[in-house]
């Protein structure tokens, strides 16, 4: 009887938590933008979904490559500092360099940006080259300038984008991969929008940012398990660069991820276990105690 | 606290001294005796879960408001700081804002008890008022947290919720000024909202112990909902309810660890993580999931004042439960029309979510295409009428005159005879 009462609770549990989970989803996908014409997203399996899921170094580093030599022109990365990109969990993490600040590949992505700043002597303005405490520098002085040179547009600030719009990492990927879908005849578009089926009304400000080739991917030495592996570098066809900023910036809107994952697993484990002991002292005590 | 006698001797002379001044330990002690009905099942054990959820929401939100900045240029950017560069910050951070989702999970299935159990009958009708006080201040508590990440949905729900105030007769305007320190969500909101939002978990809190001194008081109500009369219809609550609490509140913290460390964003908007911009409304202003019931009523009817009062009834309507519910038994379990209602009520209640998290417009339950070729069949806004007037009338029409008609099943005597099955001669526990 005590047994069956114990199941039920866990059954009402359960289903209590795939309610949660199911409501939260319907209105993720309620709210979610539909896209237009024929166009099927594609989904993709990601590297960080799932329980143990983790980041894809290799992508994640190259996924840098394309935001610093594409998408850098008109998109910032504002949250970040380029400190992160060695944090433990992160793209070019190194356990030789477990501070970030003392990472050579990371002083040399930061010096490869101008930062604007005061001279502490005369109070002018001076440029120089950035140090691993900088945040990413901001792309255009101000959002009217953004405007001005976008047609209008405001490009969004990519540090939260993977977090920021429904679909996450699928919605990101299938925008950068969708420019060639057939444009419904109902979709007309004014002078600076394109066709993109993935956006709410298939209209979008900014051009098709990818085309095959457009950068060379070198072979690159990745950090994993304890030792450093050469990757041999891919092609950089739409689709690998797509999926590669994609991995990027999913990293950059979750940087600690991995780190959640890991103390979970030992959280949930650790309850799991307390739970059992809980439920034998449980029946322990209530032994002989009708009820 | 009273209703039981106290056992309690000090054993030690420091002990004996504090007793002589602050009996304190002895109200600990008087605490873990006492008798609490043997029959308690599982729904019992979501009071414990709450006062956890409410130390967990406190500690959580005391460090994150060392780190948080209330001000509309850097609120934003102070969140996102304390998840990717405050020290621990990534666990905090989660754990606060699904805490919020768990605490209201706790909270409907304790409320949902209540109702079921009739645990707001005399003579717990101040019990379950104080108890509804706590819910609407947690209402306002969440409403006001919701806003200080100074997201999309952070502003846009902010700007709805404050509207509302705007639609009260003739002082409407000036009240929704007064509240906002301006005439539109601004800094001076987000100031005031902080501040407040810093305030009422303490009002929660004092209201939990007006609320636990009135529970010892009334004593807990039980599933059969008849009042224990002997000794052996009770047991102590420590070891046997410590110990079956403990076991349900490690499950509840099993669903709570996976989704702070597995699912943090899944019970919030994506919206959320875009800088609050008053140029911009989000294509769909949604409320979190556990305002949908209400924000459902709220759009149920064309008028805007019309559907406040509605929305402000559907929990006024809780405070006067227990002089609209007839019947003089407690619990649905002895009441076969009543219970259901109220699994009818339960559904309708579910549905409101549904309805409030989908456009009014949109199709619920297509019948077919008209011959434009349009889906047609009953809307979500119909949906949410049904289930409005179905609310209403569960508390104001069915429980009124359910009381009155009802004929309910035989009762057990006492706790002690529904647990043996009338055999009063099997051996006692020793407690």
């Amino acid at each position: 009887m005590a047994f069956s009462k114990t199941l039920k609770v866990l059954l009402v549990g359960g289903v209590s938590l795939a309610g949660l989970t199911f409501g939260a989803t319907t209105i993720a996908s309620a709210a979610g933008g539909g896209g237009t014409g024929d166009y099927e997203m594609v989904h993709k399996h990601w590297h960080f979904k799932g329980m143990g899921g983790t980041y894809d170094r290799a992508a994640a580093q190259r996924g840098y490559q394309v935001y610093r030599e594409v998408c850098s022109s008109c998109h910032a990365l504002e949250q970040l500092a380029f400190r992160h990109l060695g944090d433990k969990g992160a793209p070019f993490y190194n356990e030789d360099y477990k501070n970030p600040n003392e990472n050579p590949l990371i002083k040399a992505f930061a010096a490869d940006w101008t930062i604007e700043d005061i001279d502490a002597d005369t109070g002018d303005v001076l440029e120089r080259p950035g140090i691993t405490a900088d945040k990413f520098p901001p792309i255009y002085p101000n959002d009217a300038a953004a405007r001005a040179g976008n047609g209008g547009a405001l490009p969004p600030d990519l540090s939260t984008i993977v977090a920021a719009r429904n679909g996450g990492a699928d919605y990101l990927y299938n925008l950068l991969i969708a420019y060639d879908a057939k444009k419904p005849d109902d979709v007309t578009l004014t002078p600076g929008l394109y066709y993109n089926p993935v956006m709410d009304g298939g209209k979008i400000a900014m051009a098709s940012p990818l085309s095959d080739g457009i950068i060379e991917y070198a072979p690159m030495e990745v950090y994993e398990d304890g030792e450093i592996k050469t990757v041999a570098a891919p092609e950089a066809t739409v689709e690998q660069m797509a999926a590669d900023v994609t991995e990027f910036l999913a990293w950059s809107s979750d940087p600690k991820l991995e780190q959640r994952k890991q103390a979970g697993f030992a959280t949930m484990l650790y309850l799991l276990i307390l739970s059992v002991l809980l439920w034998f002292s449980y029946k322990r005590v209530w032994k002989n105690v009708k009820h | 606290m009273s209703g039981h006698p106290s056992t309690y001797e000090p054993k030690y002379a420091a002990t004996k001294w504090m007793d002589q001044r602050l009996p304190i330990i002895r109200m600990g002690a008087d605490f873990m005796t006492f008798p609490s009905p043997r029959n308690l099942n599982y729904w019992w054990t979501f009071g414990g879960i709450l006062a956890l959820c409410l130390v967990s929401q406190i500690i959580t939100g005391i460090i994150l408001a060392m780190h948080y900045v209330p001000h509309i240029d850097h609120a934003f950017d102070s969140v996102q700081r304390i998840k990717r560069d405050v020290p621990y910050g990534w666990l905090l951070q989660p754990m606060h804002a699904v805490g919020a989702s768990m605490f209201f999970l706790a909270v409907y299935v304790h409320m949902l008890r209540g109702l079921y159990y009739g645990s707001y009958k005399a003579p717990r009708e101040l019990l379950w008022i104080i108890g509804c006080l706590i819910y609407l201040i947690m209402m306002a508590t969440g409403f006001l947290g919701y806003t200080l990440p100074w997201g999309q949905m952070s502003f846009w729900g902010a700007t709805v919720i404050t509207g509302f105030f705007g639609a009260v007769p003739v002082v409407g305007e000036s009240l929704q000024q007064w509240l906002l320190g301006g005439y539109a969500v601004d800094n001076a909101t987000l100031n005031r909202f902080f501040a407040l939002h810093y305030l009422l978990p303490f009002v929660i809190a004092a209201l939990v112990g007006l609320h636990v001194w009135a529970l010892h008081h009334a004593g807990q109500n039980n599933p059969i909902g008849i009042t224990p009369k002997t000794k052996q219809d009770t047991l102590a609550f420590h070891p046997f309810y410590t110990v079956k609490d403990g076991f349900a509140v490690c499950v509840f913290l099993l669903i709570f660890a996976f989704f702070v460390f597995y699912q943090p964003d899944a019970l919030g908007h994506a919206d959320n993580y875009i800088r609050a911009d008053a140029m911009k409304t989000p294509p769909h202003i949604v409320p979190e999931w556990y305002f949908l019931p209400f924000y459902a009523i709220l759009r149920a009817v064309p008028d805007k004042l019309a559907g406040i009062l509605l929305m402000v009834g559907a929990i006024a309507v809780l405070f006067v439960l227990p002089w609209l519910d007839t019947s003089k038994v407690r619990s649905m379990r002895f009441r076969p029309v009543a219970r259901r209602f109220f699994y009818v009520f339960l559904v309708m209640c579910f549905i409101l979510g549904w309805c409030g998290a989908e456009t009014p417009d949109n199709i619920a339950f297509p019948f077919g295409t008209n011959d434009a070729g349009e889906k047609v069949g009953l809307s979500f806004y119909r949906l949410s009428q049904i289930a409005t007037i179905y609310y209403f009338a569960f508390f104001l029409i069915i429980l009124p005159v359910l009381g009155l008609t009802e004929r309910p099943k035989d009762r057990p005597e006492s706790i002690t005879k529904a647990v043996l099955g009338g055999h009063k001669g099997a051996a006692a526990p020793a407690e």
